[in-house]
């Protein structure tokens, strides 16, 4: 059987601000229908890969194929065909404040998708309940949610309109270690259940562990390891290791200032 | 420090600003004409800046007439003129004060509400989630707020006309003894189409100003509250300067001898 082409393919991709270079000629392949994570320290240019990819940064050289289609340079019409088949959990999930929580996980399907308001309420309620809240949530404005719910509100809203594909960017930070996992295994039964390629960025070793098929390491603006989850306490790569288990020494200095 | 470094860095950032803003504005009108359009937000946009600012709008106009008709009465009055207390009114009024007051007060009240708003909506990412989910960000929160702003600061300005025409009557019958019958023969002979036309056209283009300059900073706001505190006091100050810049140009193409 021919191997399936990838579904997202990266290659030679830079991108600098002023003199300040973040991606240095990137290429990562994400095989369709695998979760591939992407592990790095601050500041070495993970959430810039993800703002290239969802086309809201332009790189100056590189492609990023996705389905075969390179979307560098894309006009808007053809990007949005392109993020129809998208999903993204923001960081701090990003919900917007002037709407409320239901209407907020059925934005992609009323902006997006042209689904009536009463269609889309229900389909929000459902999506609420997969994400294990209640429908009384749905009618809460964000500020009113915890940091967890957020969380599980912003990734409510990224698999509404069931994606092919989802970006989750840090989607256990600021989170207790136990509601970490409670996200982690959401992240990793939605996933499952839609069939999606997902790409996440985190630094939290335990949940790339939890929901990475492959793991890939970015270093100053590179791959510089990348293989199955299994592979990662033999990767015989010192930047790993010394990443891995947070060690203080190792050939990974940290910049104490910025810039 | 190099002093000629310092004014070419200047310059440079002067042009850079006006070239980002004249981008902004090409996309943005681009995007007021070009579906899909937002109508529950337009209407939200058009309660906000018309219905909201009334009150402000309009304790400025009634005041601002008040003063005016005193303030031209006690001048006039050293040479025997205070007949024409009534034209002074209504052509300042409708010229002038309701559409650079009314400019002025909305730009403060919606023009730092609108730099606030999509500013924290830029730092938050909630400008990269829409973009995620499909949604054009210049089509969901740029054209309707311009949309708005265009047609709503005209209608502002025509209540701001009345109720600042009345503000002088008030004190012009009450408190300086006119006769009301005359009074408003003379506001009437007085004024013509071109002079409330002239303070709509303002009106409308200051509108856009405010409009445009509020979702600009707010748009491009960085690094947090601090970054979107200065964005609001940017797009005040800066619709504040254009919306006086703006009424000397459009006063020149109007009534230029």
């Amino acid at each position: 059987m021919a191997d399936k082409p990838p579904k997202i393919s990266i290659k030679n991709l830079h991108k600098q601000f002023g003199e300040k270079i973040v991606l240095n000629g990137l290429d990562l392949e994400i095989p369709d229908g695998q979760s591939v994570v992407i592990i790095g320290g601050s500041g070495t240019g993970k959430s810039v890969l993800l703002k290239n990819i969802l086309g809201l940064l332009s790189p100056e050289k590189g492609s990023i194929l996705i389905d075969d289609q390179d979307i560098v340079g894309m006009n808007w019409p053809q990007r949005e065909s392109i993020l129809q088949k998208v999903g993204m959990l923001f960081q701090n999930a990003a919900l917007f404040d002037s709407l409320t929580v239901w209407e907020n996980v059925a934005f992609g399907l009323i902006e997006g998708r042209g689904i009536k308001r009463k269609k889309a309420h229900e389909i929000a309620i459902d999506k609420l309940a997969d994400v294990g809240l209640g429908s009384d949530i749905g009618s809460l404005s964000p500020s009113e949610l915890s940091g967890g719910m957020r969380k599980r509100v912003g990734l409510a809203r990224a698999i509404a309109t069931d994606p092919e594909i989802i970006f989750f960017d840090e989607p256990t930070t600021g989170l207790d270690p136990i509601m970490g996992d409670v996200i982690n295994d959401l992240i990793v039964d939605r996933v499952k259940h839609l069939g999606a390629t997902t790409l996440t960025i985190t630094h939290d070793m335990a949940s790339a562990r939890k929901i990475a098929d492959k793991i890939a390491m970015i270093y100053k603006g590179k791959i510089i390891w990348a293989g199955p989850v299994t592979d990662i306490d033999n990767s015989g790569n010192d930047f790993v290791n010394q990443f891995i288990h947070g060690r203080a020494d190792g050939p990974i200095q940290m910049d104490v200032r910025a810039g | 420090m190099n002093p000629l470094a310092s004014i070419g860095r200047t310059t440079i950032s002067f042009f850079n600003t006006i070239g980002r803003i004249s981008l902004f504005f090409g996309r943005a009108l681009y995007h007021c004409f070009t579906p899909p359009f937002y109508g529950r937000l337009l209407g939200r946009q058009l309660i906000e800046i018309g219905y909201y600012s009334l009150p402000v709008v309009g304790l400025t106009a009634i005041f601002t007439g008040m003063v005016l008709a005193l303030q031209s009465y006690t001048g006039f009055v050293r040479f025997n003129a205070e007949g024409a207390v009534a034209s002074v009114v209504v052509l300042s009024i409708t010229r002038e004060l309701a559409p650079v007051l009314a400019g002025l007060m909305v730009s403060g009240r919606i023009g730092a509400a609108m730099a606030a708003e999509i500013g924290t909506m830029s730092v938050t990412e909630q400008i990269d989630a829409l973009t995620t989910l499909s949604t054009n960000p210049f089509k969901y929160l740029v054209a309707p707020r311009l949309i708005a702003g265009v047609l709503m600061l005209p209608l502002l300005v025509l209540v701001a006309d009345i109720i600042g025409v009345f503000g002088g009557y008030l004190v012009s019958v009450y408190k300086l003894g006119f006769n009301p019958t005359v009074y408003l023969e003379r506001t009437w002979d007085i004024l013509e189409p071109l002079d409330v036309v002239s303070g709509l056209v303002k009106a409308a283009v200051f509108g856009f100003l405010i409009s445009l300059m509020g979702c600009y900073h707010g748009y491009h706001s960085r690094g947090g509250a601090k970054g979107v505190g200065a964005a609001t006091t940017n797009a005040v100050v800066s619709a504040s300067v254009l919306i006086l810049a703006f009424n000397y140009i459009i006063t020149e193409l109007f009534f230029a001898i």
